[in-house]
């Protein structure tokens, strides 16, 4: 009856071995799935371009893109926080959902944290990448040295550097140590000697004793206690590299939560978009149940309203202040050279979203995959409407100009989801993406559906 | 089942954990000492020049002031790199016949500069200015080394940046009085930090520590 | 800074040494490797060609993909010096081996590391402005003006200032060609010798001199000398933009060829019919000067009034308090109008009693008051201008009539007429063409190419190896006036010498020279030529002392032309032809920045943002918001122009007070051989230029072919890019924003302080940290809007001192250009007629610095007394600086802009400033190391900096002296008073960023009786 109102995060009639077979069968079944060496193709050569596109960056130089004076950042920094704001999804679900005892985070989790260590590479790229001098980036970090000289630490980009760096490291430990187990699993499960060997190197020595288990769950609750604010802190510190400037349209006290939530819906978004063909591909209909896509289609509809809050308080903000610039930026956004980019964003953040609310959108994958690319899209308008319309238009009119991006911002953007689709179809081959032992804990559950059906 | 791996990489695993914190934060120190370096900054190497002249036999054992040959250290940025003439003023009269000195003197005769190689150089965006070092009773030895004790001559410090920013930070540690600063055997006195402070204090002495002050 | 002064006599021979110096046979030999290259070159040149064609079908002109998709050469050799120089910036890297390479002997002069200062001369079409010449190690490296000279009064203007890039240009002609191959000048001379026997029988039959305008006296003496020698020979003088109309229309007036000196220091009303004169032609820098002197509304004297009628909008019509935009043709009858004719005039948009008005003013100021017309109008309306004036009493206080300064006056246009007739009869057999380029510059329909081919022997001086050139049996690199010796006069006749700073880097010849070979005189060198007539001119045994003088001052006492008394200007002349016609006229202009296409090749002036368009790179057909309409044209759009039988294709560029029913075609583009950078930009306007109407013509036929021309402009985007719903968008906004304040005389005097109270800055209290307190200098700029006329002097200043990179059309147009100081440019007031105004932005040097806080390793700080400073070689790029820069005056090397590999132009940069590379932030350092030298100096001499002892660059060049820099501690000093002036107010105030620099409100001095000036005082003008 309960299951009634609240469906099953795991499909009926499952035992531990079913469980184990089918996930671990993924990764060490024999044969790669055609479907796999296809998308593969496409995802690498993406990944190709990228590496070309910034081979010629370091030789040319980032005059190659369309930046220019008075639009300083570009496409560079709009997906870096469009990447950053994609990882926090996989943290939330595995850090926060954890804490919060919600079972029905275990079968995403595994891969919504691989989203987060691949997004957040991505992310990583650019800050450095938009620089003009590259190879000197190691100065934004406080190291000994023969200049007496220490980096900015008023400036947000150095808070950054911090951020990031933290965020990335926490996430990686998080999901290798929640790999353990299951890496220990294929080692024993391995037929082939190179596999057993390169899945124990992993594994650490893992024997499933007491002590093993006890010290894991210490080390994964502590993990989800220091990522848990880290959800939190990045893409506010991200939000900082805006909101310290005094650029109009950059310069607001709400960016934070709004980054933040921001973040969060395009995370979810994200983990949709993941998700949908994974589960139908692999058919793991039974781990990611309708449960799953519902609860997380409510996630995005309550961030996403967050996020029309800000754009809201944002605009009103511009005129209550009665700053002339501030009321400008406004303008210039509704009306001025990207206007259309920017009703395009409320489009895709706010009134498609609306649809969530009811039942049958949410209950309808397709909808739901084409509804999370929407908002992928729209979290990334976001971004170049809060970097370039605010630059390209502030305050003196004599240096007002335009943006364009060149065939090279493309590339770099394209070829980094080239690399993020890349490093997430190795990890769906040759990793479990579901995390079995964890799904083990839901067997009675499932065992429950077997009778009640 | 088969044991993958022998006991002892347990061990292993462990130690590499702790090791690599050590070495991550040993490689930095190394890089910094390396950066900082003989090797980097060429101190203390002696080039070889076209002509193996002595600082300590001219300035120290014969007494000529540095002046003599650096003219305009007084009066500009550079010190001044003495004229083939200013050699042969004396070395037309004395050791005329010196296979040692014959690059000097086909130079004059031939009209062709003789091409020393740099001993102290900084880089192309530091603008050093020698005159108002000088100036402000800054001694020629106490950024060129001890040149009376010099046969050949080498850069005795390393013109780091950091090396430049102690005397510009506490300038009393190292300043000299006026009539001492072409001194090439002076020795600081004991008491150089309370004496620095009087001096700092009569030559109007800045810590000069911004930007601008060398990079333009 | 220490100016130090002095003859070059002694060290002509320098032998410069130190790493960052190139001694003279350095240059030599790179010179002569280059040689090897010259061909290589030209093949560069065709190469450039289709890329350019394609440029001009280019749809897309914002779109910085386009560019060479494979690493050329260059590029991979530019990379590699780039990676070379930032391995010099890394942190610990190898020293690279450097060697020290002192004298043999020492010059006296030369204390290594300190700049000599040497006075000299440079010339503009003939007319003299006197300089001096900064010089390290025997390098010229910047130009400035002269105190002691007249002209200058230690102002330039922009051209003079570019100059030197002139004098390194690696495009210049380097060796001698005959018919195509490399010669010598002794077998020039032998040439020369067998003409001479021919000449010895037959007079000189047929042989031609053709020339530019001569001022110098040895030239002229030498020529004449020559024609004395062979007096069938003949001297024709040929300059497209020369100054006929001025010449005739004194000899209209006055009955013989007269100069005139204007006197606007003593002008209480001024009236331009068609004249720059603030901008362009002789003395246009001292009568900047004087004419800002009188817009002071604390003088001692009333502040000037200037009335301005043009056809095109120019410089000085946007200082006008009231301004008349008509047709060329047009300002004759209003001329007419104004002497009192009686006759209403002709043009339809006169307001009702605006003449009469104006009259009153002028009549109420006889004496004290100048009527100039321009080099446009026909020599009738400068007769008319000449009659007023004597009309109005002003000929000897306000108008001074001297000698004229040509050594030969005449109808330049007449000369190249009759000297194409003396061809095309066969009278002419040998042509020695002096530094002309009259195959690009002559007027279409006299055909000179057809006639200069037609003659037997011709010879070419000249910089460049240009069209002319081409066509010429014998081609003489010409030695750069930085390079040579010479004389000339200045506009009011001042003499002065010009003196070598350097020896000629590609063995470059003098007209001195040449003529001297042609009288036999071939091994005679230019300093004698010059030094033996003023022998001449200076008997005496005190020669020597006089010599050493003038070349010490820069001039030669006592040269000024004394006034004359010449009376009776005749009060109507005949109406000039055409004046009558009212259909669309063509005006044709020389380039407000390349002028007649001579300095085609300079990209300082190529990539300077033309006044009022702030257009770079390109000529267009300007014309009126209106006759666009009429005409179904908007800017960018491409057309044909046909006119006088013949054709040129030309984007449209509409301009705001541009007058109606007119378009104006610059000169001096579509140059076929400039150089790398003049070379196939823009359009040759020559081609529909003919001699019966070389200024204005009529019977255009204008048909669009296309339309989206890319055109490198630097604002007015969005103001009139024809699309109605941007109309002024950025001027509405900037006055909006109080970017630029202005108001009226009278407001001044009710409201001293309304400039302040438009917008002000919070009080500092508000602040929760305490304030800094700049004990000791803290250095400050003021700004004043009033005087500046926005004449970019300031621009190419500050590049020629701060080693600022050109950085091409293509990124230009994507907003990267590199000017440390730009010259804003806000309309007020419709579209049709708006009133201009010019404010220059140089960095800020905020003492809340927005982009201090942003940069993560500390490359911009602030110094303890109160400079921004920019540290490049700490510097990462991450362009946060510039984005948090609310006034946007920070540039950045998107990408290597600094050229490492030409050689030429190692030695023109100036030593004391660092050569930026690519990724890294620049901005205006307030001349940071002319502060440094200046501290050093006064330190070891124990005393304070003195006011004035710093000079910034812009501050040096500007000839309306509208930029003071110093210490603002010390209340005695000039910057620190203008900052107490009422009218001092700083940019975006309510930012709290309190700027270092500053500006004065701008005044306009209306005439109450001009129509619709009672009824609202803040009407457009005119």
């Amino acid at each position: 009856m309960a299951s009634a109102q609240n469906p099953p995060v795991i499909g009926p009639g499952h035992t531990y071995a079913s469980v184990t077979d089918k996930i671990s069968s993924i990764v060490l079944t024999r044969k790669t799935p055609r479907g796999w060496i296809f998308g593969f193709a496409i995802a690498f050569s993406l990944f190709m371009l990228f590496n070309y596109a910034v081979t010629y960056l370091l030789v040319r130089g980032v005059g190659i893109w369309g930046i220019n004076i008075p639009v300083g950042w570009g496409f560079a920094i709009v997906n870096f926080v469009w990447w950053i704001g994609i990882g926090h999804a996989g943290t939330l679900i595995s850090a926060i959902l954890l804490l919060l005892k919600q079972t029905w985070r275990t079968s995403i989790n595994r891969f919504a944290e691989a989203m987060t260590i691949f997004a957040v590479a991505c992310a990583g790229m650019f800050p450095l990448l938009h620089m003009g001098r590259p190879w000197l980036f190691y100065w934004l970090l406080p190291y000994p040295n023969t200049m007496y000289l220490w980096p900015q630490f008023r400036s947000p980009l150095v808070w950054d550097v911090f951020a990031v760096s933290t965020y990335a490291t926490v996430s990686l430990l998080f999901w290798f140590v929640g790999l353990i187990p299951d890496l220990a699993t294929l080692r024993d499960r391995a037929v082939n000697r190179p596999a057993k060997v390169i899945y124990g190197f992993l594994a650490m020595g893992w024997r499933g004793s007491a002590v093993h288990w006890s010290r894991f769950e210490t080390a994964s609750l502590l993990l989800a206690g220091l990522a848990t604010p880290l959800v939190v802190s990045v893409h506010t510190v991200v939000s900082f590299d805006f909101a310290a400037a005094i650029v109009p349209g950059w310069h607001t006290t709400i960016f934070p939560p709004y980054f933040v939530a921001g973040a969060i819906y395009s995370g979810f978004a994200m983990v949709l978009t993941l998700a949908i063909p994974m589960r139908k591909f692999y058919g793991l209909d039974d781990f990611i149940t309708m449960r799953h896509l519902d609860n997380m289609a409510k996630v995005m509809l309550a961030t996403g309203l967050i996020v029309a809050y800000g754009y809201v308080m944002e605009a009103f903000g511009s005129f209550y202040s009665g700053n002339i610039f501030e009321k400008y930026m406004t303008l210039n956004r509704w009306k001025g050279p990207y206007a259309f980019f920017y009703w395009l964003l409320i489009t895709c953040n706010i009134v498609i979203p609306q649809s969530l609310w009811f039942t049958r959108v949410r209950k309808n994958v397709g909808a739901l995959f084409t509804l999370s690319l929407v908002v992928n899209v729209g979290m990334w308008l976001e971004r170049f409407i809060i970097v370039v319309t605010s630059l390209h238009r502030d305050f003196l009119p004599s240096s007002w100009r335009i943006y364009i991006p060149t065939r090279w911002d493309w590339a770099t953007y394209v070829g980094t989801i080239g690399l993020f689709l890349t490093l997430f179809f190795l990890f769906i081959r040759f990793l479990p993406a579901i995390s079995i032992f964890e799904m083990r804990t839901l067997v009675p559950m499932s065992q429950e559906e077997g009778k009640s059906t | 089942m088969s044991q993958v791996f022998h006991r002892s990489t347990n061990t292993i695993a462990r130690l590499s954990i702790y090791g690599a914190l050590f070495l991550i934060a040993g490689g930095v120190y190394v890089l910094y000492v390396f950066a900082g370096s003989p090797y980097v900054t060429d101190a203390n190497e002696a080039k070889d020049q076209p002509v193996p002249f002595s600082h300590r036999h001219h300035a120290a054992e014969l007494g000529i002031d540095c002046r003599y040959c650096h003219t305009s250290v007084e009066s500009s940025s550079d010190a001044g790199m003495p004229a083939t003439r200013t050699c042969m003023t004396c070395h037309s009269q004395i050791w005329v016949g010196s296979p040692m000195l014959e690059p000097v003197r086909s130079s004059y005769r031939e009209d062709k500069s003789l091409q020393w190689s740099r001993v102290n150089a900084v880089p192309d965006f530091v603008y050093f200015n020698h005159s108002i070092h000088i100036a402000k009773g800054v001694g020629c030895t106490t950024c060129h080394g001890p040149m009376g004790e010099m046969p050949l001559t080498w850069r005795a410090n390393s013109l780091l940046m950091g090396w430049c920013l102690d005397c510009h930070r506490s300038p009393e540690d190292y300043v000299r009085p006026r009539d001492q600063v072409f001194n090439v055997n002076y020795q600081p006195p004991s008491n150089q930090h309370d004496m620095g402070r009087i001096l700092v204090r009569d030559y109007k002495i800045k810590s000069l520590t911004n930007c601008t002050t060398c990079h333009r | 800074m220490n100016e130090q002064k002095h003859n070059l006599a002694q060290i002509s021979n320098a032998q410069p040494s130190g790493t960052r110096n190139l001694s003279l046979d350095e240059l030599r030999a790179r010179a002569s490797a280059l040689n090897g290259k010259r061909f290589w070159r030209s093949l560069e040149e065709l190469a450039d060609t289709p890329e350019h064609r394609a440029f001009l079908e280019n749809e897309f002109p914002y779109d910085p993909a386009n560019e060479p998709q494979e690493l050329e050469r260059r590029d991979v050799l530019k990379w590699m010096a780039a990676s070379a120089a930032l391995a010099g910036l890394s942190g610990c890297t190898k020293m690279p081996e450097q060697k020290i390479v002192p004298y043999v002997t020492p010059p006296e002069e030369i204390i290594p590391g300190r700049p000599l200062f040497y006075a000299t001369s440079l010339t503009q079409d003939g007319i003299a402005s006197g300089v001096l010449v900064e010089s390290h190690m025997g390098r010229p490296t910047k130009v400035e003006g002269n105190p002691q000279h007249p002209a200058s009064l230690g102002a330039t203007d922009f051209k003079t200032q570019a100059a030197i890039l002139g004098l390194y240009d690696p495009d210049r002609s380097q060796t001698i060609i005959r018919e195509g191959h490399i010669s010598s000048w002794g077998a020039f001379v032998n040439t020369v010798n067998d003409l001479r026997t021919t000449f010895g029988t037959n007079k000189g039959d047929g042989l031609r001199i053709l020339t530019g305008t001569i001022t110098s006296p040895t030239v002229a003496a030498q020529i004449q000398d020559l024609l004395k020698q062979f007096p069938s020979a003949r001297w024709h003088q040929w300059n497209s933009c020369s100054r006929d109309n001025a010449r005739e229309g004194a000899k209209l007036a006055l009955g013989q060829y007269a100069n005139t000196v204007y006197r606007f220091d003593r002008a209480d009303v001024i009236l331009s019919l068609d004249s720059n004169f603030l901008y362009e032609g002789p003395g246009a820098v001292r009568y900047a000067r004087d004419f800002a002197a009188r817009r002071d509304p604390q003088g001692s004297q009333p502040m000037n009034r200037l009335y301005v009628i043009e056809q095109s909008a120019t410089t000085t019509g946007a200082m006008a308090d009231h301004r008349l935009a008509v047709r060329a043709t047009d300002v004759e009858s209003i001329a007419r109008a104004i002497a009192g004719s009686g006759q209403p005039p002709q043009a339809a948009n006169v307001p009702k009693g605006w003449v009469e008005a104006l009259v009153r003013d002028l009549q109420s100021h006889r004496g004290r008051s100048i009527v100039i017309a321009g080099d446009a109008q026909p020599p009738v309306v400068h007769a008319i201008a000449h009659a007023i004036n004597a009309a109005l009493g002003n000929i000897g206080s306000t108008v001074i009539y001297t000698d004229p300064v040509e050594a030969n006056p005449e109808s330049q246009l007449d000369s190249l007429r009759q000297l194409c007739a003396d061809i095309a009869a066969g009278r002419v057999h040998t042509l020695f063409l002096l530094g002309v380029n009259p195959v690009y510059d002559a007027p279409a329909d006299l055909d000179f190419t057809s006639k200069l081919l037609s003659v037997d022997f011709r010879a070419h001086l000249g910089l460049y190896e240009d069209e002319t050139a081409e066509l010429c049996h014998w081609h003489i690199p010409m030695a750069h006036e930085l390079e040579s010796w010479g004389d000339a006069r200045g506009y009011d006749g001042t003499a002065g010498i010009i003196q070598p700073l350097i020896a000629p880097l590609y063995d470059g010849r003098t007209a001195h020279e040449i003529l001297g070979a042609l009288a036999g005189q071939p091994d005679k060198s230019p300093h004698d030529f010059v030094g033996d007539f003023w022998r001449g001119k200076h008997a005496g045994a005190d020669f020597d002392a006089f010599w050493q003088k003038s070349l010490h001052d820069g001039v030669i006492v006592d040269t000024a032309f004394q006034p004359r008394q010449i009376g009776g200007a005749k009060t109507s002349p005949p109406p000039s032809a055409n004046s009558q016609r009212g259909d669309l006229e063509i005006v044709f202009r020389p380039d407000p920045t390349i002028g007649d296409g001579s300095l085609a090749n300079n990209g300082w002036l190529q990539e300077l943002p033309k006044p009022i368009t702030r257009l770079a790179w390109d000529n267009t057909a300007q014309m009126s918001p209106a006759t666009a309409a009429r005409l179904q044209l908007a800017s960018k759009d491409y057309v044909r122009i046909s006119l006088n039988g013949s054709y040129v294709q030309a984007p449209v560029f509409v301009v705001p007070g541009h007058a109606d029913n007119s378009v104006t075609l610059h000169l001096g583009y579509g140059r076929k051989r400039a150089g790398r950078v003049g070379s196939n930009i823009g359009f040759d306007a020559n081609l529909v230029r003919a001699s019966s109407a070389p200024d204005i013509a009529f019977g255009a036929q204008i048909s669009k072919l296309s339309s989206g021309y890319a055109l490198a402009a630097m604002q007015l985007q969005q103001s009139i890019s024809g699309d109605p719903d941007s109309q002024d968008l950025e001027s509405e906004n900037a006055f909006l924003r109080n970017a630029v304040r202005v108001g009226t005389v009278d407001e001044y005097r009710k409201d001293p302080k309304f400039a302040q109270e438009m917008a002000e800055p919070p009080p500092r209290e508000l602040s929760l940290y305490p304030g800094v307190a700049y004990s000791g200098y803290s250095w400050g700029m003021a700004i004043d809007l009033n005087k500046c006329v926005g004449c970019n002097a300031c621009v190419v200043a500050c590049q020629s001192e701060n080693n600022i990179s050109v950085v091409g059309k293509e990124e230009v147009m994507r907003g990267r250009i590199m000017h440390w100081i730009r010259m804003d440019t806000y309309f007020r007031g419709g579209i049709e007629d708006p009133e201009t105004y010019f404010e220059p932005v140089p960095c800020m040097h905020c003492e809340n610095a927005p982009c201090e806080g942003v940069c993560p390793v500390g490359a911009t700080v602030h110094s303890p007394e109160g400079l921004n400073e920019m540290i490049y070689n700490r510097c990462v790029g991450t362009r946060y600086c510039s984005n948090n820069c609310p006034y946007k005056v920070r540039r950045f090397n998107f990408r290597l802009y600094a050229d490492f590999t030409t050689p030429s132009l190692e030695p023109m940069r100036n030593p004391n400033v660092s050569v930026r590379s690519r990724g890294v932030m620049e901005k205006c350092s307030y001349c940071v190391q002319r502060i440094q030298a200046a501290k050093i100096d006064s330190e070891r001499e124990d005393r304070f900096v003195r006011d004035g002892e710093i000079q910034t660059a812009c501050q040096q060049a500007c000839p309306a002296q509208a930029i003071v820099f110093g210490d603002i501690n010390n209340k005695e000093n000039r910057v620190a008073k203008w900052k107490a002036d009422p009218r001092n107010y700083t940019l975006l105030s309510e930012l709290n960023t309190r700027p270092r620099t500053t500006y004065l409100a701008r005044l306009r001095n209306p005439n109450p009786e001009m129509p619709g000036e009672k009824a609202a005082p803040e009407a457009h003008g005119g």
